[in-house]
């Protein structure tokens, strides 16, 4: 059902003073280079490069990001089917990215996992996953395996707020309370799941639910990398130490449709909501135009820090339209161990 | 004698051609037009229509407290699609992906399956779970898999697999109406299939097959849109002076073992295609109900033809590997036949 909605931004003080220049141009340049990625999905799959689903993440790299910057490489995340921005925040390379979008043999997953299912054990990706919530027990079984084997490691759990109908969700916060896991809980509200606005299939307010297991719970604004990562050095810092899980919300919008062939959106918003986040809140205009207010690059700077995401996009794509399909050989190996 | 679905269906001319995903749509209409106590509940069933658009329109009928949009919540809308069936109503549960199915495994079959048995025949479930199956979508491991098999094992639960328009809407009229809880499999790639679907009322009982072919070499017993592998097999076995037999079982849950047994009397040879895995698998009772009773007509041992035995991969050049097609059927068919 059609509703309107406007953006409220939950503006907190901006944590600038925190973090360098250095940080913030690694912000953007991470961003873009999402934003570019999924652009060039959108063209794979409009031309029929690309076979399966696209669910773009387009509108919420701030969040990717700015979580993913505050964690080690070998700390641990768990994503979504709106994955590839997760996927690459947390350090996968575009090429081997797009080869498994194809279905390709060179794929991150030998083209058998596809947009929904790439994981990387490299960079801490425990993999995208298909099923709405279906990581959440993953994403806490890694945290209690982090603390059992004293790793220092920390867990963060990816998901939209769809994933608030899941059961799993529940139970697995309960336990990660109770064993004070180092597991964060990354809601991403979008604010529809799939073609239904939230408010239509959840009930009472998202914070209370992690408070209600002794979770200590923070809803912000999910469009401000800077308010996004100062929130996750702190969360994360915590649960580093011991003191256990804790459940952030980002406020966020997916610009484009639930997946590249939802067209027609206009039975479950409107054009005018759609239009409004665009123009003021997109987070990479809005660390843009901080970065160039403050004085730390210029317009052309940041145009030359694109051209050169550009490149690494490009190169992707021809790479991967280019690598082999898998042997069928293939077909039946990894089935067991 | 069971009736045949040419017997099913009052004597009209079928004239009109609807899609399978138009042909789900008309059968919820009328039932929830019949009886008020039919709703719908599932994820964007709603404005949405479903993301196959299968549903679309039955809002603006039927309103939101009968088309009802869900949380992503499998489980617990299976949960209060029980507890509605047992307390006067007759839910349909929409199950986007049977992928999800596993998300209700405890409500399904622990709890729906069983109550009517445990409660010594005193309290019932009249519940449909309208779900999907089928490969070579693309949608890789979580969102392609073919789980009729899983629910067929369970005493309690009713198990149908439409091949076609016709046989979707009278068998889900038919579901609706039953005072058993029903799993209802339709093929995600056969919902923009066409057929003739008459503008009367008509319902196809469970447990009765359908001879979707006649034939006198081999039998070809199929489930769900393998009978159109079959069907396009059994053409291609013609232009070899193979005549094939194709049956369609239509439910698995109850299975009409007559015919398939009369059928594999007949012709001597039979194969079972299912796009489930073989092992512990469709195919595999099908194989032994023929096996049992029809041992000393069969030229050969019953052959199996099912999804390969791995999770479906996502790319293309494997995926197609994995699901029984045309060809694979014809192959085997000749085979059987003492033809390679
Ligand atoms: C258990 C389960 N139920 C249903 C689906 C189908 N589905 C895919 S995405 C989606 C909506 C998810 O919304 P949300 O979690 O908010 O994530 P978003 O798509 O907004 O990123 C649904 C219902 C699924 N993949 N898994």
């Amino acid at each position: 059902m059609k509703r309107s909605t406007k953006p409220k931004p939950k503006t907190g003080a901006p944590a600038s003073a925190t973090l360098g220049p250095e940080k913030l141009l690694r912000f953007y340049r991470q961003m873009v280079k999402i934003r570019l990625f999924e652009e060039q999905v959108n063209q794979l799959y409009t031309s029929a490069k690309m076979p399966g689903l696209a669910h773009l993440y387009i509108g919420q790299e701030a969040v990717a990001v700015g979580i993913c910057e505050a964690l080690r490489p070998d700390d641990y995340i768990t994503s979504t089917h709106r994955g590839h921005g997760h996927c690459l925040a947390k350090g996968a390379s575009a090429d081997r990215m797009f080869a498994e979008l194809l279905g390709k043999a060179s794929g991150y997953c030998r083209g058998k996992g596809g947009s929904m299912h790439i994981a990387d054990q490299d960079t801490g990706n425990l993999g995208a996953n298909a099923i709405v919530g279906g990581s959440a027990g993953i994403a806490t079984g890694a945290a209690l395996s982090a603390k059992m084997r004293r790793s220092e490691q920390v867990s963060v759990c990816f998901f939209g707020e769809g994933a608030l109908g899941q059961g799993l969700l529940y139970e697995s916060m309960n336990m990660a309370s109770l064993w004070k896991l180092p597991v964060i809980y990354v809601c991403e509200n979008n604010l529809y799941n799939e073609y239904t606005h939230y408010r239509e299939t959840t009930a009472g307010e998202f914070t209370t639910r992690a408070e209600a297991f002794g979770i200590p719970s923070e809803s912000i604004d999910g469009q401000d990398i800077e308010l996004v990562h100062t929130a996750a050095l702190r969360l994360v810092e915590r649960a580093r130490q011991g003191k256990g899980p804790a459940f952030l919300t980002c406020n966020t919008y997916r610009f484009h449709g639930h997946h590249v062939g939802d067209i027609d959106r206009s039975y479950y918003r409107s054009k005018k909501e759609e239009e409004e986040w665009k123009n003021k809140r997109d987070p990479i205009e809005l660390l843009a135009g901080r970065l160039v207010a403050r004085k730390l690059v210029d317009t052309k700077a940041l145009k030359e820090l694109e051209e050169e995401g550009r490149r690494e996009i490009e190169a992707g794509v021809a790479y991967a339209l280019s690598a082999p399909y898998p042997d069928p050989g293939e077909v039946d190996q990894h089935v067991y161990t | 004698m069971k009736a045949r679905a040419k017997q099913d269906a009052a004597p009209v001319a079928l004239s009109r051609e609807i899609t399978f995903a138009q042909a789900i749509n008309e059968a919820l209409a009328e039932e929830m037009r019949r009886d008020p106590r039919v709703f719908v509940i599932g994820e964007d069933v709603g404005e949405a229509g479903t993301p196959f658009k299968v549903l679309s329109g039955l809002i603006q009928e039927f309103g939101p407290e009968r088309v009802i949009d869900s949380p992503i919540s499998e489980a617990g809308i299976t949960g209060l699609g029980v507890g509605a069936a047992m307390t006067g109503m007759r839910p349909v549960v929409d199950i986007m992906f049977g992928d999800f199915l596993t998300l209700t495994m405890d409500q399904v079959v622990n709890q729906a399956a069983k109550i009517h048995y445990m409660s010594g025949g005193k309290l019932k479930v009249p519940m449909v779970v309208r779900t999907t199956l089928g490969a070579t979508r693309r949608s890789a491991a979580q969102h392609s898999q073919s789980l009729h098999a899983l629910f067929s094992h369970v005493p309690g639960l009713k198990v149908a697999l439409p091949s076609t328009p016709y046989d979707a809407k009278g068998l889900l009229k038919t579901a609706v109406r039953d005072d058993n809880p029903v799993i209802f499999f339709e093929d995600k790639m056969m919902y923009q299939l066409k057929g003739p679907v008459p503008e009367e009322e008509y319902t196809i009982p469970f447990g009765v097959a359908d001879i979707k072919r006649p034939g006198t070499d081999i039998t070809i017993v199929a489930t769900s849109s393998m009978v159109q592998v079959a069907l396009a097999a059994a053409e291609k076995l013609a232009g070899e002076r193979i005549s094939a037999e194709i049956i369609d079982v239509r439910t698995t849950a109850p299975l009409d073992k007559e015919t398939l047994i009369e059928s594999a009397k007949k012709t001597g040879r039979a194969m079972v295609v299912d796009e489930g895995y073989e092992r512990y698998g469709v195919t595999a009772e099908i194989a032994s109900v023929i096996a049992d009773s029809a041992f000393y007509y069969l030229d050969a041992p019953v052959k199996r033809i099912g999804a390969m035995h791995v999770p479906v991969p996502f790319s293309p050049a494997l995926e197609d590997l994995t699901v029984p097609t045309p060809e694979t059927v014809v192959e085997a068919a000749k085979t059987l036949c003492g033809r390679i």
